[in-house]
Parts: C-alpha cells; structure tokens; sequence
C-alpha cells in the first residue's frame, strides 16, 4: 500500500496483486477525501469574504482580517446572542456532566461488585434502555416534562440529559473486569467501611471509565438537537438549536428572509465551526485514549 | 443524528451465564447491600423519571383522548393519516440505503485499515475516518449544506458535473435518502470503522499465518476468516443502525429550514410526531406515533441481548 511494504515485495509481486492494491490505494484516497475535506472547507471558508466564497476555490485560504470581521459579524448578530448560545451549551453540558459522573460511576460499581436484591432486573433494564437510541424517548420525555410544567426551565435539559445508561453499562463493565474483588474484600477485612471502599480503593482505580463516561456524555449532550429543541426556547436555547435558527438569516438559503439583519455564508461557516470547535478540540487531544478506548471496548471478549 | 455510537462489546453483554460471581464467602451481605442501593440510588431515580415514567405516561397518552380510554382510536387515525404512509416509506428508504453502505463500506475499510503494515498510516487512517464524529447533530447537517450546495461546495465541480444547479435541486425529495445516507456514514461510520478493527485484532495472527502460508489471498482470507469473525459485530451494528435510522429527525428539520420547505417538514415519522404535538396539538397522536417507533427500538434492542445470549453459547 506503501513505498515501504510496495518496495519490499516488488519482486514477488504479480500483476494481479498490483491492481490489487492499486484499487486499495483508490479506495483509501477516495474516502480519506470524503471523510476530511469537508472539515478542511469549514476550516477555511471562515477566512473569507462571500464572494471569495463563491467565487474563488474552495480550498483556497482568505485572510485573518476577514476571519476578524466574519468573527465580529457573529457576534454582534443579534446583540451578542451566539455567545449566549454557547454559555448555554456548556452550562447544560457541564452541569449535566456532573450529576452524570456522580450517579453512573456509583451506579455501575454497585451493579458490578455489590450484591443486592434487584441488582439483575436493574442491569437488564439500563441495557435495554441503553440499546434505545436516545432520540425515542424524546417526544416523551417532552410531553412528561410538560405535564409537569418543566418546559422552559434549564432543569428540563439538564435532568434528562444525566440520564445516561450507556455510562454505567461502561463503569459496570469496567469495575466487573479490572478490578477485582478480592482486592476490595481485603480492605474490608482491615476494617474499611463500604463507603471507604468505594472512595478509597475503587475510586482511584477507575479514572480511565471515569474520562471514558465523562467524554461520551459531554459530547453527546454538546450535539444534542431534539430534546433542548422541543424543551427551552428564547434566550435558553443551545448552541445547536440557535444554529438552525441562523439559517432563517441567511439571504442565500432564504432569499425570502424578511429581517433585514443578515447573515452571510462565511459567517454561517464560522458559527458552525464554532458550535463543534469544543468537541473537536477534545478529539484531537484524546484521540490516543479515544482509539484505544474503543478498540478495547471492541476486544474485551 | 449518529451520537457516537456506544461501543458497546457485544461479548460482554452480561446474561445469565457468567452471572452469580462469588459474593457467598463474605458476611457483610445486608450491610453491603444497603450501600448498594445508597450507590444506584440517584441513577435508579433517573431512570425511572426519564425512562419509564415518559414511557408509561406516552402509553397512557397513546391509548386515552381527553383522559378517556379509547383503544387503538388514536393509532388508527395516525396510521390513515396521509402522511403517515409516505414517511414510512422515506424512512425505510434511507434506512435501506444507510444500513447497506454501513455494512458493505466500514467491513471493507476496517479489513483494508487492518492490513496496512506501516503503522501509523493505518493510526491514521483511523483517525482521520474517526474524526467526523465529533460533528453531530444540527452542525453536521449545516457543514452539509454546504457540501451539497454547489456555489460554494468544496466538490462543486462534482455537482455541477452531476447536473446540479443550485441546493434545491440536489435535495429534491428523490435524493434525500441518498443524502441523508452520505451525512449519517460521514459521521458515523468511523465510529464503527474502529470498532470493527479492535475485533480484527483479536483474530489470532496464528490463523492469518496460516492461511497465507496455505497460499491464501488476502481476498480469500477477508472472506472465509475475518469476514466470519465479524459477523457478531456486524449485526449488532445492523441492528443498532437500524434502530437509529428510525428515528431520522435533525437532518430533514434543519433541511426544511434552510429549503424554505422544499424538504417537506412531514418527511419522516419523528418529524410527523413532531407536527401532532406542536402544530395540532394533539398529544395523544403524537406519543401514539412514538410509542409506535419506541416498539420497533425496545423489539430491536431486546432482540440483541436474546441474540447475543444465543452468541454466548456457543
């Protein structure tokens, strides 16, 4: 596939296997492409102006003055209101975060080293629910919350958001593997009480699934559309909702846009960059412990 | 859209089997389990007010009108809806569409990445198939929209090359499961193209040395060896896709945004929920329509710890 292996077998190679890889070579261009240059496209259509946009290349790279003014258009769009979006997003995906990790890691040590009445009917029920995908108990969620009178309350993102039984299958998994029960019961034998058990010798032993749940709820609940759609509006909003409504603003999908404030295409690129740049940061910093983490997910047999 | 999908190992999905570890030697058990149920005690109220209480009540919802009982009334009116048909059929197209590319494109991608030798070519491949993830929901299909409108597409010339115009015309109603497909395996497939590649490492290098010294191909040894390995994770990821691609509802909302409804908001069945609780105000139609979707996702997720139960034994 490489100058390397390629040149190392030249000679035992049959025209056969040069097409062989030769299609190889094709297939890993082909969608190396497909999964990377959009992402280079929104990188650069931030730098430029709009009709370099529609005029010039698309990889072509504008310039950081037009970044600025792209940034300053963003910001001043409706009196600031994108910043107040992305507070959003990270308040709802923090404090969801927190009561995440405070309840599933808890959840998922008890699930996997204490015994109790229950404890199967539990498990079997978190892993149905985890195989559902998010998205079907929305509109549910939705219509409970609103017989509870939630809607619009920052409580009716945040409280279903910490919902995340992916995360305790995970911790689940992870104590019921890597940690053994001797090593708590010998503790317990020195006279350490559950909860010193837990705080002392458990809780040091799991930072890896504590990163691992931490990463999947944050990430999940930054993307999420459907629920902060349907149950806060106005001011409240995430960054993913207020980005659809952007789209009314914008003259070339909307030429019937009414509002004579507009915004321009690069400027749309940018906030778009902008409401991903946390999550995508996070992958490029974790993408060794991300990898890995999965790929061992994969081989736990 | 795809959130990332839960990697869940389908080896470890606990059953019955390994279930009853050796707890019997300790005497602490009911000061233990006390402090078991202090530890499940936030997620259990969790998962009762976010996941069974919102079922029950859509139940509830599903079967009354007005606080009256009334049967099956509120799912016959939806299923004679005119829409309801349609979306369906939108829905089971993309659906087709996305779980073919899925299968065919991340098994081929996973053995190909896996047969690299050189080895940080094949880290980043994985990488770079990988990083779309981070790019969900509304912001995917935003970066889309500009992908597929060709005045400003970084594959314009493709477009233009294809026939097309201008945004309306690549997302006319006929091309959306097409699209929609493209969006969802850009985002998700890395996902699993990693997944699928930690199982071809558990292949043993015994079997592959074999094989190679059997004067097998690399074709023939992906199809008779590590084809079958994976078939496991190949449902499950069938199934998991399967039951995500029901659910379509950011892609065709946000598209009907921006296409001032030339993508039409009753697209899919979530959007159709959607229009009953919020346009009509019918809540009973509504949770009728996801108590409807909510089946197929509980059938299909039951059906895969049945199944990997059945894996098990083997």
């Amino acid at each position: 596939m490489t100058d390397h292996t390629t040149r190392r077998r030249r000679a035992t190679l049959t025209p056969g296997q040069w097409i062989g890889r030769a299609v190889v070579a094709v297939v890993l261009a082909v969608f190396t492409a497909f999964f990377i240059l959009p992402i280079i496209w929104l990188i650069l259509a931030p730098t430029k102006t709009n009709n370099e946009l529609l005029l010039s290349g698309p990889f072509s790279v504008g310039s950081l003055d037009q970044l600025a003014a792209n940034w300053n258009e963003l910001f001043a769009f409706g009196g600031g209101v994108f910043a107040t979006w992305l507070g959003n997003s990270a308040f709802y995906s923090f404090a969801a975060l927190g009561i995440t990790l405070l309840v599933s890691i808890p959840a998922g040590y008890a699930l996997a080293l204490i015994e109790f009445k229950g404890r199967r009917l539990l498990l079997v029920t978190t892993l149905i629910v985890m195989l559902i995908p998010n998205t079907a108990l929305v509109l549910p969620i939705f219509l409970e919350l609103s017989a509870a009178k939630l809607i619009g309350s920052p409580l009716a993102v945040i409280l279903p958001f910490s919902f995340f039984p992916f995360g305790v299958y995970l911790t689940y998994i992870y104590f019921s593997t890597a940690v053994s029960r001797d090593l708590l019961n010998a503790a317990r034998i020195d006279g350490a009480g559950e909860l010193r058990v837990f705080g002392q010798v458990a809780m040091p032993l799991a930072t890896p699934v504590i990163a691992l749940v931490g990463f999947f709820s944050f990430v999940g609940n930054w993307n999420n559309y459907f629920l902060p759609f349907l149950v806060v509006g106005g001011q409240k909003i995430p960054v993913q909702v207020g980005l659809s409504n952007l789209l009314a603003n914008v003259p070339a999908f909307n030429p019937t846009t009414a509002t004579s404030i507009v915004i321009q295409l690069p400027t749309l690129a940018l906030a778009t960059l902008l409401s991903v740049a946390p999550i995508l940061i996070i992958f490029l910093f974790a993408q060794r412990f991300l990898v890995e983490g999965m790929t061992a997910g994969g081989t736990k047999e | 859209m795809t959130v990332i999908s839960p990697p869940a190992p389908a080896g470890v999905v606990p059953t019955g089997r390994r279930r009853p570890a050796g707890r019997r030697g300790t005497k602490l058990n009911s000061g233990q389990s006390r402090y078991g149920y202090l530890f499940v005690s936030g997620y259990t109220l969790l998962l009762i007010a976010f996941g069974l209480l919102p079922t029950l009540y859509a139940v509830y919802l599903a079967f009354t009108r007005n606080g009256a009982f009334v049967g099956v009334d509120n799912f016959v009116r939806v299923f004679n809806d005119y829409r309801f048909l349609p979306a369906v059929a939108h829905v089971a197209l993309y659906v087709l569409f996305w779980l073919v590319s899925l299968i065919v494109f991340v098994v081929i991608l996973a053995i190909v990445v896996h047969g690299i030798r050189v080895r940080w070519l094949g880290n980043s491949a994985r990488f770079l198939f990988y990083i779309p993830g981070a790019i969900a929901g509304a912001s995917s299909v935003l970066l889309w929209l500009f992908v597929l409108d060709p005045t400003v597409s970084p594959v314009s010339g493709l477009l233009h090359a294809m026939g097309y115009e201008s945004l309306v015309n690549v997302v006319a109603v006929g091309n959306l499961p097409v699209v929609f497909t493209a969006i969802a395996f850009w985002a998700g497939a890395g996902g699993w193209i990693v997944i699928m590649y930690g199982a071809l490492n558990n292949i043993s290098t015994d079997v592959m040395e074999a094989a190679r010294i059997d004067g097998a191909s690399h074709v023939q040894t992906a199809w008779h060896i590590q084809l079958p390995m994976l078939a496991k994770w190949i449902s499950y990821m069938g199934i998991m896709s399967l039951a995500a691609g029901t659910q379509l509802f950011v892609e065709p909302k946000v598209l009907a945004q921006a296409t001032k409804n030339v993508v039409p908001e009753d697209y899919s069945l979530n959007q159709l929920a959607y229009l009953y609780a919020f346009r009509q105000n019918d809540f009973s139609g509504s949770a009728a329509i996801s108590i409807t979707l909510l089946v197929v996702a509980l059938g299909l997720s039951t059906v895969f710890i049945f199944r990997g139960r059945l894996f098990e034994r083997d």
